[in-house]
């Protein structure tokens, strides 16, 4: 046989049948469920009078939508009587359906891209769906994971199955350590300034090399969870060692003689020496430092040590003018220096960094400093109820509170600004979320992105500021 | 089922900035619908108007941006987009292609498209066509130049045709299928139920732990 991506491997393993038309039929063993990209989706299968293939398949939990205060009262706590409706709506399809659900009530709630892994739900080898462009996360366990639209969503229910097209292979090599300071966050970044938003559309990227594989499972899924900003549906990272210690033991994670069989199969999720891929890159970690996004586009990124850029500095014209555009909506004027511009907001959470490890390091930045006088509000939304629970055990929840933030529960906030969670106009934001699109977190709202560690310098500082540099 | 797209005939408008994401296209606080219907008065709502765009809130009421080019008379019932690279980048929301919809339009043409709004387009009988970028800047250079300057898309001949401008378009065979016949795809699917159940018994015995939540389901 030829050799194999890891990409390769597990599309083989769930092709159902190749179509006339060169369309694959392709076996989706997990789709994940939330309220925003869902109810139309079950309106559709209820007015064909059909029902879910294989209920086991699906995992539900609100989060886009959902208050982080006052949660006590569960979805009746709602005010925002359109989003109330989307979360009851939800409740109300999983019970008709028989799909399990995390309710807003759950402990294990959260984030849908935090709690599949958590729970296990999540396992190499799989192919995982969700109504949610950041499906790349589970990519970290070397699963074939990526978004879909409302009307894959229905089909995914009613027939357990996407039809697709093979994606291209590209491979991204990061080499060497990271430095003291840096984390996947400012990988990441650093990539998708190297290829553009869309330098891996129409790709699938498995990540690769030594400073990948020296990432924990928090962190590769913090990578592999911005692969769609850089125009790839798909990231994945290959199993290893540390792959299998973070599902040994899950809940949904199988057991026993059932683990062993498992591993097997599980140990051959690596590409084969000599496979091909259609696109290289290869990055030196070492020459990475802390990042942060200046303009509207998450390619529009500088190291901590650089200066806004001019439109001249750009070749081609279209993006000059993105360049042009970013400087006038973001409020910048071209060669400032990024780590002299104020931030109003931070925001520490979401599916890309709201996990026990970004808490962890923020909360190294924050003990014993405290927020800027200047900064209007800074809050840390743990992306799930069983992250928050770890964060509280470890104390965290205290440093973060006696540092001025505002301990939250958790949901998607201020990533994306459905609930209350936002930007006024005009405000400029540290997030440590995934987009920093004209108004994603509030109408006329700017957004910077930066990893948990730097968002708490900014936070402390008043202003960006490079982490390593804080006295 | 979707509508069948054979051919048809607009208005051209001009959208000239890439990467135009989803979120510009149709902003988050109005995903809080539990409908398909109701996006089209918020396509590119933080562009077309200049008040914030609150879910509810009567269109006719709204403060109207007058130099966001959707709003520019001369382009008023446009039924094709002109757009540019990487258009629809982002989130997976599928309310875009609605909104784009609602609004009128069954057309986009543009040199490249971002992958998730690109398949749900085609869910939706939106025509997404992708031209070289020398193609579309000129296709912009005449839009500007002519006041309602109209394009014909023939599909089945896989070609644009307008006063003065002529291409042809590639699409792969499948999508011009569905989109020609305005297919069903769960209908299409399960025409292959019995393959499906065949691989999901062979997957079962293969890979069990995937499976191991079938008998929890309540």
């Amino acid at each position: 046989m030829a050799t194999r991506t890891v990409y390769d491997k597990i599309w083989d393993a769930h092709v159902v049948a190749e179509r006339d038309d060169g369309m694959t039929i392709l076996y989706v063993d997990r789709h994940l469920l939330h309220e925003v990209t869902s109810p139309q989706a079950f309106e559709g299968l209820a007015q064909a009078g059909r029902s879910p293939w294989r209920r086991g398949a699906n995992l539900a939990t609100p989060d886009h939508n959902v208050p982080t205060t006052n949660r006590s009262r569960g979805v009746e706590g709602i005010e925002d009587a359109v989003a109330k409706e989307q979360v009851v709506v939800l409740d109300d399809n999983c019970k008709r359906y028989g799909i399990e659900q995390f309710e807003m009530t759950d402990r294990r709630q959260g984030i849908v891209h935090v709690i599949g892994p958590e729970q296990g739900a999540t396992l190499p080898g799989m192919t995982i769906v969700c109504g949610d462009s950041h499906t790349s996360t589970h990519g970290a366990f070397a699963a074939l994971a990526h978004g879909i639209g409302t009307s894959e969503v229905e089909l995914v229910l009613a027939t357990q199955c996407l039809v697709q097209r093979k994606s291209r292979n590209m491979r991204i090599i990061v080499e060497g350590h990271l430095p003291f300071g840096t984390s996947a966050k400012d990988m990441i970044l650093a990539i998708i300034r190297a290829i553009g938003t869309a330098g891996a559309t129409g790709h699938a990227i498995e990540y690769a090399g030594s400073a990948v594989r020296a990432l924990s499972m928090e962190a590769r899924m913090t990578l592999c969870n911005m692969s769609i900003e850089a125009g790839a549906r798909a990231g994945l990272v290959a199993v290893d060692d540390t792959t299998l210690n973070y599902v040994h033991g899950r809940p949904f994670a199988p057991t026993g003689a059932m683990w062993d069989r498992a591993e097997d199969y599980w140990r051959t999720l690596v590409s084969d020496a000599d496979a091909d891929f259609d696109t290289e890159l290869e990055l030196d970690a070492a020459g990475i430092v802390p990042q942060v996004t200046w303009g509207t586009s998450p390619e529009l990124v500088l190291g901590i040590d650089e200066n806004v850029p001019a439109p001249d500095d750009f070749e081609d014209p279209a993006k000059r003018e993105l360049c042009e555009r970013a400087l006038t909506y973001m409020d910048l004027e071209a060669g400032r220096p990024i780590a002299s511009v104020p931030v109003d907001r931070v925001f520490i959470g979401s599916c890309t960094n709201g996990r026990i490890e970004d808490l962890r390091a923020a909360a190294a930045v924050l003990d014993g400093r405290h927020v800027a006088n200047s900064v209007t509000q800074a809050m840390a939304v743990p992306g799930s109820g069983l992250v928050k629970a770890q964060a509280e055990a470890e104390g965290l929840d205290e440093i973060f509170r006696s540092a001025g933030f505002e301990w939250r529960d958790p949901g998607c906030s201020m990533c994306l600004a459905m609930n209350d969670d936002r930007l006024y106009p005009g405000e400029r934001s540290a997030a440590t979320s995934n987009r920093n699109f004209e108004g994603r977190q509030g109408h006329l709202g700017r957004t910077h992105l930066v990893s948990p560690a730097m968002a708490a310098a900014a936070a402390v500082a008043g202003h960006f500021t490079d982490v390593r540099d804080l006295p | 089922m979707i509508e069948a797209f054979e051919h048809h005939e607009g208005t051209v408008a001009p959208l000239d900035r890439a990467n135009v994401d989803t979120d510009q296209i149709i902003p988050k606080q109005f995903l809080k619908s539990i409908r398909r219907t109701g996006f089209g008065d918020n396509l590119f709502d933080a562009w077309r108007y200049l008040d914030e765009g609150v879910i509810g809130k009567n269109a006719n009421e709204r403060r109207i941006n007058h130099d966001f080019v959707l709003n520019e008379p001369r382009y008023a019932g446009s039924s094709i987009l002109l757009a540019r690279g990487n258009f629809g980048c982002g989130s997976s929301r599928e309310h875009a292609v609605w909104a784009l919809q609602e609004y009128g339009f069954r057309c986009v043409i543009a040199p490249s498209f971002a992958d998730i709004f690109f398949s749900n387009s085609l869910k939706n009988g939106l025509l997404l066509i992708v031209l070289e970028k020398n193609l579309v800047d000129e296709l912009f250079g005449i839009v500007q130049l002519e006041e309602g300057y109209s394009l014909r898309v023939d599909l089945a001949g896989q070609t644009l045709r307008g006063p003065g401008f002529a291409a042809d378009f590639e699409i792969e065979p499948e999508r011009k299928r569905l989109l020609m016949q305005g297919l069903d795809d769960i209908g299409a699917t399960l025409a292959h139920a019995d393959a499906i159940r065949d691989f999901e018994s062979r997957h079962r015995q293969r890979m069990p732990w995937v499976f191991s939540r079938d008998g929890n389901a309540s």
